[in-house]
């Protein structure tokens, strides 16, 4: 038996690992991937959750969080494609063609 | 200790070191295979919370159907290597906030759930995919039908989005 708190720990980690990827990388699909990390940690905190409160809840809001995750990568990969093709980089540093 | 909180241990080493090791990879290859074993760890964190079948949709969906979506771009594209990517003297700040959040979260954490709630794959009912079916197909049958309209929208925004313009003709001028 482990306790919960060891899961909802791991998940802010998790949490602030997928953060700190948005931050520090330039490259857009690297950033797609740590926005699904921070994603993954709130479903393991969701799943943690369920299973204290013993309700069905939680393991349907993460199959739902994972339908809004396929959902999101497929438009969003479709835009790193048109992006890419029309720029020939993915580099977001140098997506700001709307600045100012 | 517990063989539980043994694997529990290992398990969490492996998931946070692998969101590091995607964090820091050049290749965006290897760090698309960092994500994969991170969420098929997570998988077995799912399987210990009693979660079968969140934790089979889990490998499924997102270490089967969206890891390969985003190697099939990467390979698309072209773009495994991108020297240089990685601004090490811009380095500073953004790790000082992660470190605020995530120092941040734990002690929200320890203050608000005591030690005492333990957790672990007993085999309750909450195992059981038929009794989490009979849930989301009466109480959350709303929500599921609009997830079919949205994975819908989704595919024809993707396939939209993907199409390769062609020269413009009458007034429909694309960019």
């Amino acid at each position: 038996m482990v306790p919960v708190s060891y899961y909802l720990i791991l998940s802010a980690i998790l949490f602030s690992l997928g953060t700190l990827g948005v931050l520090i990388r330039r490259n857009a699909l690297v950033i797609f991937m740590s926005i699904e990390l921070m994603l993954n940690a709130a479903n393991l905190a969701f799943v943690a959750f369920t299973r204290v409160h013993e309700s069905f809840d939680g393991q349907i809001f993460v199959f739902f969080v994972m339908a809004v995750a396929a959902a999101e990568v497929a438009v969003g990969l479709a835009l790193v494609v048109a992006i890419y093709r029309s720029r020939q980089s993915i580099d977001i540093d140098q997506m700001n063609s709307l600045k100012g | 200790m517990t063989l539980e909180l043994v694997l529990f241990f290992i398990l969490a080493a492996i998931a946070i070191a692998t969101a590091v090791g995607m964090l820091t990879s050049r290749s965006t290859v290897y760090a698309a295979l960092h994500l994969v074993v991170n969420f098929v760890t997570v998988a077995i964190f799912y399987l210990l919370l009693d979660a079968p079948f969140i934790a089979l949709s889990q490998v499924a969906v997102y270490a089967g159907a969206i890891m390969v979506l985003f190697l099939f771009v990467i390979m698309l594209l072209g773009i495994e290597n991108i020297a240089g990517e990685l601004a090490w003297k811009n380095l500073i700040w953004p790790v000082v906030m992660a470190v605020i959040l995530m120092v941040e979260g734990i002690f929200l954490v320890i203050q608000r759930i005591g030690q005492n709630a333990l957790v672990g794959a007993t085999g309750t009912a909450l195992s059981d995919p038929s009794l989490m079916a009979k849930v989301l197909f009466t109480d959350y049958l709303l929500p599921f039908e609009i997830t079919a309209v949205l994975l819908l929208v989704a595919m024809i925004g993707a396939i939209v989005l993907s199409k390769h313009e062609k020269p413009a003709k009458g007034g429909q001028a694309s960019s």
